[in-house]
């Protein structure tokens, strides 16, 4: 560019190309470009070797019987033609259940009080933190309060209710903490335009708050429900173990499992991972259950994403 | 000024005037910085079946923090009343207090006295929620909700309780707002959708719908272009015979050519602390405001001299 123009520039035409011409480059730019690009390339090659190697450990069960590997029951010897993690799923799903049911609302309810109604004194902000300290609290820790809470008091009876409960606690500081930075992030015009038209504190809430935290509320509530179905710590000290949660009463799902002691997929798969020792087909097993609770998690995860997009496409 | 007048009625009678036709008459409007008033004169006093709101030495304050003293006003009904001032003088304040708004700041409070047609707005037995019914509040930044034309118009209705009839309102409502025209074939788009001016005009359409008797507006027509602005102000001196409007504007020529009275707050700066604290200088009828005020503070402001 410079070379062509020289015969017709004038000299004040070349001191500004001079100028705003680039000189040479902005290393320290493109080096913390580069390092930011390998930091996420090392992310995503860990992800990927992590999904290559449970798909091909589990590769010779996914490809040949997964419709009975699904339906299947937990049995001692791998070469077995019934083995299969329907206890696991029914186990997970009641986690959801219990997820669902006792987080959801408690989580929502308590962050609408937080922003909404507690005044901001030395108490709330108290709370405040401790929830969020709360949220980094090893899940290691709930399994011992589940123990202490629900399972000893039981009689050392490990039962599905335990394990529900402990990990909607686990994950109850999660719903609080998106829920309320969902309700913080309502502009304040909408709440005063509400208000200027004689519209009570509730009619805000319901009216105005709600709908426009929808989107937030329910991205951090299902991410919650996505770590639930994924622990396994908590489950191991409150005593989920391989091999239960038969069908009763001839129903696949039933109320009086609750009571029952149970499974759950990280039990189940953490199980056959130790077998593999003895038995060394476990570890097919295995890899076949964790691509399973994947595709769980993934699917939970775009039913979040679709929530997402469909409130915020509502709220225009 | 008066040619702005004219043209609006114009406006209005045939909904339709092209652009540049306004734009060059706003334009006039903008370059001609003397505020000659030309309009009937405002009595002084107000009689007691007119008189809408009355402060008495009222002061607001945050925490302990006095952000605004001394204000006296009578406004009276079927009056426009304009608060003009530097930034930080209190007027928005003031305003907001006069529908405890402010009630939402918790550490708002006010001392002094503000009767509502007789009654103290802030004595503990009034309802605020009943309060912000019957005097509606239009603000600075057009607010939308994130809902249907309709439904923004059909809010204030609905949270009150209403449930049949609301087509009526909701038209009647943006008729008086000057903006059913241009909405009735799409009443059930987002109101995001809306340009500015628009949106400011379903912002009045919203708070009339709740029929109040009173309208607070916050510059509401700060955010607006001229044109947007022109309309706005048509439509106050339209809807006045049936609301009590006040009017919080930073445009001096606004404030003179629509208002009826004009109270001019200025601030003071403790030296000791940077605290700013604003007070009513002067409250009169806006021709004598903008002629002949009493006071030197306001006249330096006025004539550009300070502010």
């Amino acid at each position: 560019m410079a070379l062509t123009t020289v015969g017709g520039a004038s000299n004040a035409t070349r001191r500004v190309e001079d100028e705003i011409f680039r000189r040479g480059r902005d290393l320290k730019g493109t080096s913390f470009r580069s390092l930011m690009l390998s930091a996420l390339g090392v992310s995503i090659l860990i992800l990927i070797v992590l999904i290559v190697d449970v798909f091909v450990d589990g590769w010779s069960v996914l490809s040949t019987r997964l419709p009975d590997f699904i339906t299947g029951t937990l049995r001692s010897q791998s070469s077995s033609d019934a083995l299969g993690i329907s206890q696991g799923l029914l186990g997970s799903l009641w986690i959801a259940v219990f997820v669902t049911v006792l987080s959801f609302p408690i989580g929502v309810a308590a962050a609408i009080y937080l922003e909404e109604y507690a005044p901001r004194n030395l108490l709330t902000k108290t709370i405040d933190i401790a929830i969020r300290n709360l949220a980094g609290v090893p899940s290691v820790v709930y399994g011992l309060l589940g123990l202490f809470l629900f399972v000893q008091t039981n009689n050392g009876n490990s039962t599905l209710y335990a394990g529900g409960i402990t990990l909607a606690i686990l994950v109850l500081p999660i719903v609080v903490i998106t829920s309320a930075e969902a309700i913080r992030a309502v502009p304040s015009s909408l709440r005063q335009g509400a208000y200027g038209v004689g519209a009570t504190k509730w009619d805000v809430i319901r009216t105005q708050i709600l709908p426009f935290a929808a989107p937030g509320i329910l991205t951090g509530s299902l991410l919650s429900l996505s770590r639930a179905v994924g622990e396994a710590a908590p489950l191991i000290l409150v005593g989920a173990i391989t091999g239960r949660l038969a069908p009763r009463g001839g129903s696949f799902v039933s109320l009086d499992q609750l009571g029952d002691r149970f499974t759950a997929m990280p039990i189940v798969i953490v199980g056959w991972v130790q077998e593999s020792g003895r038995d060394p087909g476990f570890a097919a097993a295995a890899g076949a259950a964790i691509v399973v609770l994947l595709a769980l998690v993934v699917m939970m995860n775009s039913v979040a994403v679709t929530l997402r997009n469909y409130f915020e496409n509502k709220r225009g | 000024m008066v040619g702005l007048r004219t043209s609006s009625k114009k406006t209005l009678k045939g909904q339709l005037v092209s652009a540049e036709e306004t734009t060059t008459e706003v334009a006039d409007v903008e370059v001609d910085r003397t505020v000659d008033v030309i309009k009937e004169p405002v009595p002084m006093e107000i009689a007691d079946e007119d008189l809408v709101f009355k402060a008495s030495d009222l002061s607001v304050f945050y925490g302990d923090f006095r952000a605004v003293r001394n204000v006296d006003m009578r406004i009276k009904r079927n009056e426009i009343t304009a608060l003009i001032g530097p930034s930080g003088c209190g007027k928005s304040t003031v305003l907001r207090s006069f529908n405890r708004m402010n009630d939402l700041i918790p550490t708002a409070r006010v001392e002094g006295e503000l009767l509502y047609q007789g009654v103290d707005l802030y004595d503990e037995r009034v309802d605020p929620v009943e309060v912000r019914r019957r005097i509606g509040m239009v603000f600075q930044k057009p607010n939308p909700f994130p809902k249907s034309i309709y439904d923004n118009v059909a809010y204030g209705p609905r949270v009150a309780g209403r449930k049949k009839g609301l087509d009526d309102v909701v038209e009647s409502s943006l008729k008086k707002a000057a903006l059913w025209e241009e909405v009735k074939d799409r009443l059930n788009d987002s109101a995001i959708g809306l340009s500015g001016g628009q949106q400011q005009r379903l912002s009045i359409a919203r708070a009339i719908a709740v029929d109040p008797e009173v309208l607070l507006m916050d510059e509401p027509c700060s955010a607006l272009d001229p044109i947007a602005t022109a309309r706005i102000e048509e439509l106050m001196a339209e809807i006045k015979d049936e609301y009590t409007i006040l009017i919080v504007t930073h445009n001096m020529q606004q404030a003179a050519r629509v208002s009826d009275r004009t109270g001019f707050f200025s601030v003071e700066v403790d030296e000791e602390n940077d605290r700013r604290t604003g007070l009513l200088v002067e409250y009169t009828t806006t021709e004598k405001l903008f002629s002949n005020p009493d006071d030197e503070r306001t006249e330096n402001y006025i004539t550009g001299r300070f502010g």
